[in-house]
């Protein structure tokens, strides 16, 4: 742990000077993630903004009928408010399958879009790490990769972004509001976390000075027909092996549109478009969702405690499509796979 | 006095410690606050072998607030001789001497104790620390290794047996099964991380406050370490969050924290991280190959079993891991070997029923194979071998109520509804499996004393140096004391976890109610002896000529069972002109005894798979335990629960992975080392069977702590087996090994 100085954001704009004015700073929001890598001499910055007290609390109407979400709505707040349980259930059902109540209460909306991969070597500074050390080497790829991705890797890392509600709101289409020195953007999820490439220390686009003030739901929900399927090592409070996220909307028993993201196979929140494209028009029966999980998993590749993954992330998607076209989305409390 | 009152015994009281502990009033190692306390954190070596060149302490012992890091080469005199280092339950070799040279013999081991004002600054200052290190080649590598094992004895600790002749009527018989079981590295978790707060006194005396199971045990290894006289040392730890065996040796926080003290002359105070309790003792990783071979009605014909496991380079660590099988199947043909291999790691320790659990689970599986080799019911294959006697020491038991924890667990279960065809159970999309296993564990008995005071106005003090590291010693104390000297339980004042207390071994073993349950059972005796010597020398005694038999207590005094008499305690106490009465008595096992003392168990377990994704639930645990008399069902029954829940995290869950690359584990937080959530524990339901020892000890209890993860994961395994037909040999059964083809 280092020693770090600690400051009080007053607004938006403020945080924003503070973190321009010192290259080594890093917002603290939940702080479930970040004092946590603080502990462990991962992250270390030279000064902790506190940006806890800004007004991104709240939860808005957009004038096209969607949602605005504050950065600093919490994880629970988030998940049991009647508009989200109501209108986007996914979304609801992906934030419960994540972490456990408590941590969910102190968690918050940016702050998990911006949490950091639970690979081992990642925490354990005596290892070497790219995302870490950049250019010490990656110690997963011939090492415990159990956790690791199947898709979108790199020779430099294969870690996997770990959140569940980024991948609801992959699917969902979400956009990220960022204000920065150069004022406010608005970033499409799909733009927002990146592959690791050869630079796998940079887990999104996000730039340095940009603090995220909200995310955008777009009006379509898919209410009707959606799930989100999470497979982990034991029932409840664990990172996961393979997540599916599906969203369908159906006519005549035909998908007019699907959306399906994964969790745990990549380092982001993987949407794949033509196998989304493949499904539309075709029958909501399993022969499409089979396809369309092949078609997902064409390139996956695997590194050897993770080759399981690949079948696994397989029947996964067609179990939880079936789920979604079936109106039967997986319970997040009961844990029976439906 | 003869039969013991039971107003408290047997009755299911709720711990007396409960509202300390829920109010935070109880207060845990690392939580006592004294004046001018200083804070150490521990900095632990990257490497798994070497030597340390240099430490570089500058830019730490810089910071403001910074009192000083002691390394090997910088720090106060500490025994020499590894002897010193040795405790009451230290296997046999050479035990690790903390900071003591610049060699590096596991990853994680400490190397620097960093002291400051401020625990903040201590942590921040021992990330400045630099370590350089000349890296040798390490071997952590068990699956790699394990060929190298071989048999040790030492302390006649070889556990080998054999019998007849197990090669060849394994040859002759016609049903066979030859089998492979693996358990991984497991560490134990207790809530509560090992801390040390060293109250410095004077140059020749110290007290800490210590999470241990064993504050004697304790005293006596910092006396030795720092060459101190025993009465000068004093360990308290009244609480303690959870042990499992990771507190029965002193951990390395203990004299890392009197080391500063002395040094530097005031209170330090030194806690481990989580991380840090990966760099303790842990449950070996093993490989158990079986080879069982049955005639065609079950009857059992051979059993060979070999254990192999993993050790440190200075200790050899084992237990009894294969000889389980003789004492619950009949069977002439018999091997039995145990073999180590030693590896660049710390020394493994004892894990909640060690070698128990991870013996009794290859054993039971491998039961389970050879039943469905024979084409017979699980459980009647394990009837018709049932042992009536130890036939390693050739005694009987001392009492084995088995066949009744089989019956009234079958019968709670349902089992007899049970279809025994490998994936023949459904419901829904879900397959079903039913599996069952026995459990065994020794019933022990160590020497142990205790102190009870009686005061006039009718108040009880009981104390001994026990721990309660979670079973509720304090609860079993005050209602034996309560039943024995005829008060209400509120009156009485148990005490324990203090070193000054009468002596007392580590709580362990589940041998915690024999010892000091006896001790004080023999104080509390000398107590109403003394008293009725008192009553009597009132004159005109109306209790003259009774005999302690002929006597009873209750809170008012001391009563005549038939006449009806009494003589008040204040009474009684006036006559011998005190106010109270101090009594201090010890018991000890029967040496001599003729028979084997076990406790034991059925477990049956009900499992629901869902196969395409390979996620297990256990829905439902019936273990039904015999372990001899239950003084407080309530507290009894918590414990085989918790140990169940420690059974589904053997079976499913736990395990901490080693990248022996870098010779080290790498699953070290509670995020990576998973145990069962509350989603992963359903129902289960605790069967206490009758079962009246008398020979056994004078309470006839047994002890409870460890039984209930005893053929937990077995049983569990074999309902993986019974729902899918697949059997996974290596533990944890995770869905990658569920989807394998
Ligand atoms: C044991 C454990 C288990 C978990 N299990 C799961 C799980 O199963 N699924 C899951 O999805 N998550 C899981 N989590 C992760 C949890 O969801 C995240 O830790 C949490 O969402 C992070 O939010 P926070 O507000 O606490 O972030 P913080 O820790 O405060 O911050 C995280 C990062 O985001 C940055 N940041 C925060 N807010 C902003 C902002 N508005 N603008 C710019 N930067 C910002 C910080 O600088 C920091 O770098 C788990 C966490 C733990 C500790
Ligand atoms: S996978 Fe990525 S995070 Fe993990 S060791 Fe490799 S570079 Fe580091």
């Amino acid at each position: 742990m280092n020693n770090f100085e600690f400051s009080r954001a007053s607004d938006v704009a403020d945080a924003v000077r503070q973190m321009a004015a010192d290259p080594g700073a890093k917002f603290v929001a939940g702080g479930t993630n970040l004092i946590d890598l603080i502990k462990e001499g991962v992250a270390r910055p030279s000064r902790l903004i506190d940006i806890t007290r800004l007004p991104l609390g709240r939860l808005d109407e957009t004038g096209d009928g969607g949602l605005r979400i504050g950065a600093l709505v919490p994880n629970s707040d988030l998940a049991y408010h009647p508009q989200i349980e109501k209108r986007y259930p996914l979304l609801h059902s992906a934030i419960l399958a994540g972490a456990s109540p408590q941590l969910r209460n102190m968690a918050t909306t940016g702050g998990n879009l911006l949490q950091r991969t639970r690979c081992f070597y990642f925490y354990d500074t005596t290892t070497p790490c790219n995302k870490r050390e950049p250019g010490s080497g990656c110690s997963a790829i011939d090492g415990l990769n159990r956790m690791h991705a199947i898709l979108g890797t790199s020779e430099h890392c294969i870690a996997t972004h770990p959140s569940d509600m980024c991948v609801a709101l992959a699917a969902l289409d979400a956009r990220v509001l960022a204000t920065g020195r150069d004022g406010e953007r608005s970033i499409a999820f799909a733009d927002f976390h990146r592959l690791p490439g050869d630079t796998p220390q940079f887990d999104t686009n996000l730039k340095k000075d940009e603090i995220i003030t909200a995310i955008e739901l777009p009006p379509k929900g898919f209410a009707t027909n959606y799930s989100y399927l999470k497979i982990r090592d034991r029932l409840s409070y664990a990172f996961a092996l393979v997540a599916v996220a599906a969203a369908l909307e159906i006519e005549n028993g035909a998908i007019k549109e699907a959306r399906l993201a994964l969790g745990g196979v990549a380092h982001k929140p993987w949407r794949d478009r033509q196998a989304e494209s493949q499904l539309h028009g075709a029958p909501a029966i399993r022969e499409s969702f089979v396809r369309a999980a092949d078609n997902v998993l064409r390139d996956a590749r695997s590194f050897g405690h993770n080759d399981f993954k690949i079948e696994l992330a397989r029947r996964a998607i067609v179990r939880t499509l079936t789920q979604a076209a079936n109106g039967t989305p997986q319970s997040q409390g009961d844990k029976r796979i439906r | 006095m003869a039969n013991m009152s039971t107003s408290y015994l047997g009755k299911p009281t709720s711990r007396v410690d409960g509202r300390a502990k829920v109010t935070g009033a109880a207060k845990y190692a690392a939580e006592h606050n004294v004046s001018g306390l200083a804070y150490g954190f521990v900095v632990t070596s990257a490497i798994a072998k070497g030597r340390i060149l240099r430490i570089h302490t500058t830019d730490a012992l810089s910071v403001p607030g910074m009192l000083d890091v002691f390394t090997h080469d910088h720090r106060p005199k500490l025994a020499a001789s590894a002897e010193k280092y040795g405790d009451e339950v230290a296997p046999p070799g050479s035990p690790f001497r903390p900071l003591y040279d610049d060699r590096i013999r596991f990853s994680g081991q400490p190397v620097a104790l960093v002291v400051a004002e401020e625990l903040e600054t201590a942590r921040f200052a021992a990330s400045l620390i630099r370590v350089d290190y000349e890296q040798q080649q390490h071997v952590t590598d068990f699956e790699a290794h394990h060929g190298r094992a071989r048999v040790v004895s030492e302390n006649g600790e070889s556990q080998s047996h054999k019998r007849g002749n197990a090669a060849k009527a394994f040859s002759q018989a016609p049903v066979r099964i030859e089998v492979e079981y693996r358990i991984p590295v497991e560490h134990h978790n207790p809530m509560e991380m090992f801390g040390a707060t060293a109250v410095w006194e004077d140059d020749d005396r110290i007290t800490v406050y210590n999470k241990t199971q064993g504050p004697q045990n304790c005293r006596n290894y910092v006396a030795n370490v720092f060459g101190m006289a025993q009465d000068a040392v004093r360990i308290l730890s009244p609480y303690v969050g959870g042990g499992f065996g990771s507190g029965l040796r002193p951990q390395y926080e203990l004299p890392l924290a009197v080391l500063a003290a002395r040094a530097l002359r005031r209170s330090v105070q030194v806690a481990l991280t989580r991380q840090q309790m990966f760099t303790i003792g842990y449950r070996a990783a093993n490989i158990q190959s079986l080879a069982l071979a049955a005639e065609r009605d079950g009857k059992l014909a051979s059993f060979r079993h070999q254990w192999v496991g993993m050790t440190s380079q200075f200790e050899n660590f084992q237990r009894n891991y294969v000889t389980w099988s003789s004492l619950l199947y009949k069977c002439d043909n018999v091997e039995l070997v145990q073999k180590l291999v030693k590896l660049d790691q710390n020394t493994p320790c004892d894990m909640r029923a060690p070698g128990g659990a991870e013996g009794l689970f290859a054993i039971e599986c491998a039961t389970d194979e050879l039943a469905y080799a024979a084409g017979l019911d699980p459980l009647t294959l394990r009837l018709s071998n049932y042992s009536d006697k130890d036939q390693i020491e050739d005694k009987p038991y001392s009492s084995k109520e088995l066949r009744e924890c089989y019956r009234q667990g079958a019968e709670k279960f349902g089992w007899s509804k049970r279809n025994p065809q490998p994936r023949s159970m459904k419901d829904g999309n879900e397959l079903v499996g039913w599996g069952m296993a026995t459990g065994i564990w020794e019933a022990m008995q160590m020497k142990a004393s205790a102190k009870a005071v009686l005061t006039a106005n009718g108040s009880v003090e009981i104390s001994s140096a026990t721990a309660d590291i979670g079973p509720g010693t304090y609860t079993m104390m005050t209602q034996l004391a309560a039943d024995m000297l005829g008060v209400p339980i509120e009156h009485v004042t148990a005490k324990l976890g203090d070193s000054a207390l009468p002596d007392a071994p580590v709580e362990g073993g589940s041998f915690t109610t024999s010892s000091v349950g006896c001790a004080i059972q023999a104080a509390c005796r000398e107590v109403q002896k003394e008293l009725l010597r008192l009553a009597q020398r009132i004159p005109r005694s109306p209790l003259a000529g009774a005999k302690l038999e002929d006597v009873t207590l209750a809170e008012d005094g001391i009563r005549h069972k038939s006449k009806n008499v009494e003589v008040s305690l204040a009474d009684a106490m006036r006559a011998g002109n005190i106010d109270r009465i101090e009594k201090e008595a010890s018991a000890e096992p029967n040496e001599k005894s003729k028979y084997s003392h076990y406790t034991h168990s059925a477990v049956f377990a009900e499992i629901k798979v869902d196969e395409q994704i390979g996620v297990v639930r256990v829905t439902r645990i019936v273990n039904a335990v015999a372990a001899g008399r239950i003084l407080n069902p309530k507290l009894a029954a918590s414990q085989i629960l918790g140990a169940v829940v420690g059974g589904i995290g053997m079976a499913l869950h736990e395990e901490t992975l080693t990248d022996n690359r870098f010779g080290r584990f790498m699953t070290h937080n509670l995020a990576d080392y998973h145990v069962p959530v509350n989603a992963d524990v359903h129902a289960i339901d605790v069967i206490f069977v009758n079962e009246k020892d008398d020979e056994i000890n004078p309470l006839g209890v047994k002890g409870v702590g460890e039984i209930g993860i005893v053929g937990t994961a077995a049983a569990i395994a074999n309902a993986v087996y019974h729902a899918t037909g697949k059997r996974v040999r290596d533990l944890p059964i995770t869905i990658d090994k569920l989807l394998r083809p």
